[in-house]
């Protein structure tokens, strides 16, 4: 009996093993034959290239190491920026796919089956290279909303100036930390006396009073900084000034949101249509209106069915950011699996961070959905 | 007296009823009307009024007209149907016209583009006069976006080849009830070996007689359902191992299990693609070398195959354990239990999430252009940069859009009309 | 008698499985990439993705250009016929991988040499084929005629993982010019880029833009800046670790250019068997042992000269002839002012 327990693992570990030592055993020897030595050194080289778009300080002069940092972050900026717009999107999607008005919800079934049955990657083609490319020359392009440009080369808008930015942030901070402590005081006070306080009006204001009050008091100030155009030949023109978002980063963002935001809107019709007529029903004979039953009873009870897939849609998003290695967006697949490695030639140590880095960001974001998850179940007792 | 109270079996009341209808839809006609000139005929009736107004009286004049039609219950049957579909609310009404507005302004030039103004006769640049679509440009390129590089003249191999292996598929559907036992076996085990020895033989030639074609000159659409479907019968039998090992209970198999999992499900396709173009053939002896296109199947496989095992591991969960413990009760070991209790039952239950799973490697294909096999949308980009024929993406893309759509979307429709289907059988 | 026979088998197992493994070893010493391409029959060769005058395929499939003939060139040397080469059209991003992975065994793909490929890749340098610099292309429209009338604010479409990159960095640096790098993998979609607009400026080697410019929508629109940025000497690579094959290819490069210092054509090698001078006996094989030394036959440098041409012929079939670049510059031999000096083949 443990004979038969036991001879499965062995053979199994004795597989892998055998595995493992082929491929290590391959890998050295060519390593040796070619003259390529392997180790994690190169990081502190000189990078020697420039890289269109970093959020932070970044030339060509900073280590291999820092070019990774950049990668990173311009990969997490589309993934945030992507699930952010994806899920209002795909809510709003979601939520008018069940409505009873035949236009709208026509016309949201309609945009999910056309995003969801193409894929991807043709739909990042066909915004950067087919629809961005048709934007004006930025001579010829119109004025939006005061200040922006949308041109070939990238959407021109003005860019805030702080003075004492820091400030600012902190008596931000401070909004936050106070509008979760009334918060708490008001959800104690209803359940121990049932008043309601208009909880959500006295957050809003108090998030933009107090960071204004940092206007009055402590001397912030803030100005724009507007582009404007200047020639630099006979005919190309670019803008000063002001703060850019080149077109890569517009086409990916576009695309990852429309495609996710459609997965996204049918997690939540699934999630709406979970729940049972009779929750719907109990909640109106106690006289609650429409939107405080969809407030208070329905989406409490959905957001447990919604959950859990759109967890799986944002990592999702975030892997499929790595798609920026077919446009000239500069995450972190082209940029260091990219450039790094064809600079390098250290293919092995460079494909290896990277997918490290990946597996740790899902790892994370399943780790997160497994404490959110247990935190709804134990409310249900 | 609102519109709401309206008692028809007043006559004066079915008068102002007449009459608020009649104004409505008059209203409604002006705002639709306006919208109409404006865009294309460029005349503005009410050119008379501020910009930021002007920009919106369609808007306005539809609502007021859709407003003034809102009668509850006006006793004919359409506007009552009507009115309830669209009309419910002010706030719905604006979504209404705001909907119709668009479709207005966005579906003449749309097809306009697509079908009235394109050209499809000809056979160079200079047939595309209209200011449409140039859809002459797919037309000389469809051999190549069908079949990639591979020699005009041995195409009917690949037909040829697709042909036989639909026909063995399906001849899965005609075996007698004696035979059915077997069909799991010969889906699984079978059809894929025929099915390479057809591809091998024919398409990629070399003996018989028939020229021998390199596997970095397939491309096109046929190359996307080769990898597709290999892919796919691979990643079955490998991914129902994964389940069954993760569901196991000896820890080493578990484990290593879990972790074959979760490491695939980790990482995004596109640096699995390039590890298998780039780092693997270093991991092999020196001298060996795989062909491109089987180490990228070898690649999708072992990804898709992780996400299969997930799947089917729901599926294995749903079951009641009262199905395991009467198999054991049976005195069935581990392996009968599975093959011939669980696993039939299991499979049924996850054939939409298989179909999920196909699609969704159907829309990863166009990813091996980072190897360098040209599927369809690598042969719609290497065909755009052609000196000939510059400028005409947007109909590739297009092109390529509707391509996909269609198979995409019957497939989606197939695997609905089947979980249904497999729902009601429970 | 049994254990004896059990042992006596497995003694001669152990020496044969020792033999065969010694043979093995022994016959590796040659080259490994030689004995696996006289097994093939053809010559794995990596190239571009379609360079006009380097490697350019045309409809019918057919690659011709000044990368592609050093290829034919080995061919015709270890296969016997010019016409035995796999092409195998890469990008710069998978070239040197291509060839450390085994796909190619020879990359003809207009790659600078630079130390940093030679030492750190796995790869070797084993010589040039053409010495080019970088330089940049503008719209003839934009009214720049040079690149000291660059301004801030310019962007500029190149490769990824070339030294295009490296070397622009450091040309806007020195000129304190502040740019916008737009690097993009296959070179169709530079161009596009550049073409299109979302560039200002298109930069790789000047015989890149050269070629490139015949596939613009209006080449006429567009002009090179005369200023040259830096060294570009382009030449094939090979594996490192295979030093028997690295002669061969060094050595049937540089026959080639030897050739036409010497006046040896296509046309003429057969009559030069009978010539004077000695050197030029030996470059057509009529005198020497030079192939057995390399692991060839001695008819290898006669076959190069016959099938292929001297580097001159190669030079104005693809390059001159078309338009691209019809000034060889440097790329002329040192007898007639170019810097074209390899050493001595006996």
């Amino acid at each position: 009996m443990k004979i038969k327990k036991i001879l499965p693992q062995i053979l199994t570990l004795v597989f892998i093993v055998l595995i493992f030592g082929f491929f290590t055993m391959n890998a050295q020897e060519n390593m040796e034959t070619r003259g390529l030595d392997f180790g994690f050194g190169f990081l502190k080289e000189s990078a020697s290239f420039d890289i269109q778009f970093s959020l932070i300080d970044y030339d060509g002069s900073h280590s291999y190491a820092r070019a990774y940092l950049v990668g990173l972050l311009n990969t997490l900026l589309v993934a945030i920026i992507g699930i952010i717009l994806a899920t209002l999107l795909g809510a709003v999607v979601g939520v008018a796919r069940l409505s009873p008005n035949y236009l709208i919800r026509k016309t949201a079934s309609f945009y999910i089956e056309f995003f969801r049955n193409i894929p991807l990657l043709l739909q990042i083609f066909f915004w950067y290279f087919a629809a961005l490319r048709a934007l004006p020359m930025p001579e010829d392009a119109s004025l939006l909303f005061g200040s922006s440009f949308m041109t070939i080369k990238g959407f021109y808008t003005a860019a805030p100036i702080w003075t004492n930015g820091l400030v600012f942030f902190a008596f931000f901070i401070l909004a936050i930390i106070l509008i979760i402590f009334f918060n708490i005081y008001a959800k104690r006070k209803q359940e121990k006396e049932g008043k309601q306080f208009p909880k959500f009006y006295i957050s809003i204001s108090l998030l933009i009073t107090i960071p204004l009050l940092s206007f009055l008091i402590a001397g912030v100030d803030l100005s724009w900084s507007y582009p404007e155009i200047r020639q630099m030949s006979q005919s190309s023109y670019t803008f000063d000034g002001g703060f850019k978002i080149p077109p890569e980063l517009i086409a990916l963002t576009l695309a990852l949101t429309l495609y996710t935001a459609t997965f996204i809107a049918e997690n939540v019709r699934a999630g709406i249509q979970g729940i049972g007529k009779g929750q719907k029903e109990a909640a109106a004979s106690i006289g609650l209106s429409p939107n405080q039953v969809l407030k208070l009873v329905v989406m409490p009870q959905a957001l447990r069915i919604i959950i859990p897939p759109t967890t799986n849609q944002y990592l999702n998003l975030t892997k499929n950011s790595s798609l920026a290695a077919a446009i000239a967006y500069p995450d972190l697949v082209l940029v260091f699996a990219g450039t790094a490695m064809m600079q390098t030639g250290k293919a092995i140590e460079i494909v290896g961070i990277t997918m490290a880095t990946y597996l740790t960001i899902s790892l994370a974001i399943s780790l997160l959905m497994n404490w959110y998850n247990k935190r709804i179940a134990i409310q249900e007792k | 007296m609102s519109i709401n109270n309206f008692d028809l079996l007043k006559s004066n009341h079915q008068k102002k009823r007449n009459i608020s209808l009649i104004l409505g839809v008059i209203f409604f006609s002006v705002g639709i009307i306006d919208f109409y000139l404006n865009n294309y005929f460029n005349t503005n009736i009410t050119s008379f009024l501020p910009r930021i107004i002007n920009f919106f009286t369609p808007l306005i004049f539809a609502v007021i007209g859709l407003h003034l039609i809102r009668i509850e219950f006006s006793g004919i049957k359409i506007l009552d149907s009507l009115n309830k579909n669209i009309n419910t609310s002010n706030f719905n009404a604006v979504l209404s016209t705001s909907i119709i507005l668009l479709i207005i302004f966005a579906l003449p030039p749309l097809l306009n583009w697509l079908i009235f103004d394109a050209n499809i006769a000809g056979d160079t640049k200079e047939a595309c006069t209209g200011g449409g679509a140039c859809w002459v440009y797919i037309k000389v390129w469809f051999n190549r976006f069908m079949y990639g590089m591979y020699p005009n003249a041995e195409q009917w191999r690949i037909n040829v080849t697709f042909i036989a292996v639909l026909a063995f598929m399906a001849a899965g559907f005609f075996v007698p009830a004696r035979f059915r036992n077997y069909l799991s076996f010969y889906y699984t085990i079978l059809l894929p070996i025929i099915s390479f020895i057809l591809i091998y033989y024919i398409i990629s030639g070399g003996s018989f007689g028939l020229v021998w074609v390199e596997t970095g000159a397939w491309g096109g659409l046929s190359l996307t359902f080769m990898v597709s479907f290999f892919s796919l019968i691979f990643c079955f039998p490998l991914g129902m191992m994964l389940a069954l090992g993760r569901r196991s209970n000896l820890p080493v198999v578990k484990y290593s299990s879990l972790s074959f999992i979760e490491f695939w499900r980790g990482v995004p396709l596109i640096t699995v693609l390039f590890m298998s173009a780039v780092m693997f053939p270093m991991f092999l002896p020196e001298g060996t070398y795989i062909d491109k296109l089987i180490r990228v199947v070898v690649a999708i496989t072992l990804f898709e195959a992780a996400y299969t095992a997930e799947v089917i591991r729901g599926g294995l969960q749903a079951l009641p354990r009262g199905q395991y413990d009467a198999a054991k009760s049976l005195g069935m070991g581990y392996w009968q239990l599975h093959i011939f209790v669980i696993l039939p039952q299991a499979l049924k239950l996850v054939i939409p999430g298989i179909a999920n799973t196909f699609l969704a490697l159907i829309k990863d294909t166009p990813l091996i252009f980072v190897v360098g096999l040209l599927e369809v949308v690598g042969m719609l980009n290497l065909a755009k940069t052609n000196p000939k024929w510059l400028g005409f993406s947007m109909e590739g893309y297009v092109f390529a859009g509707i391509i996909f759509w269609i198979i995409c979307f019957s497939m989606s429709k197939y695997s609905q009309k089947l979980e249904l289907k497999y729902k009601t059988d429970r | 008698m049994f254990k004896y026979v059990k042992q006596l088998t497995s003694l001669v197992a152990m020496v044969a499985v020792l033999f065969a493994f010694t043979t093995e070893t022994m016959a590796a010493k040659k080259s490994k990439t030689l004995k696996n391409t006289q097994k093939k029959g053809f010559v794995r060769c990596g190239v571009s993705q379609g360079l006009p005058g380097f490697s350019n395929a045309d409809a019918a499939g057919n690659w011709t250009g000044v990368d592609v003939d050093v290829c034919r060139a080995v061919a015709a040397a270890v296969l016997g016929d010019a016409n035995k080469v796999k092409f195998t059209p890469l990008s710069a991003k998978e070239r040197f991988t291509a060839l450390t992975s085994g796909e190619i065994d020879i990359l003809s793909r207009n790659t600078t040499w630079t130390l940093t490929r030679d030492a750190d890749l796995g790869v070797t340098f084993v010589g040039v084929n053409f010495y080019d610099g970088q330089g940049f292309m503008v719209r003839k429209d934009s009214g720049i005629t040079s690149t000291s009338q660059f301004k801030n604010g310019i962007s500029a479409c190149t490769n990824i993982g070339t030294t295009t990159e490296l070397n622009m960095r450091d040309f806007f640096n020195s000129k304190g010019i502040s740019y916008e790098p737009v690097a993009f993998e296959k070179a169709d979609e530079v161009v596009a880029a550049y073409d299109s607009g979302r560039c200002d400026t298109y930069t790789t080697d000047k015989s890149g833009l050269a070629a490139q410019r015949t596939k613009m929508s209006n080449p006429d629109d567009h002009i090179v800046l005369p200023e040259t940025i830096s060294k570009e000497p382009l030449g094939p690579v090979v594996r490192q670790g295979d030093a028997v094959w690295e002669d061969i290819v060094r050595w049937s490069l540089n026959v080639m250019i030897e050739a036409e210092e010497y006046g040896i054509t296509s046309g003429n090698a057969d009559m030069m068997k009978t010539s004077e001078n000695p050197q030029i006996k030996r470059l057509v094989g009529s005198e020497g042992e030079l192939g057995g030394k390399l692991g060839l036959d001695n008819d290898w440098s006669l076959r190069i000269i016959k099938q292929v041409g001297n580097y001159g012929e190669s030079y104005k079939r693809n390059i001159a002839d078309t338009g691209i670049l019809p000034d060889r510059g440097p790329n002329q031999l040192w007898t007639k002012g170019g810097i074209l000096y390899v050493p001595p083949a006996r």
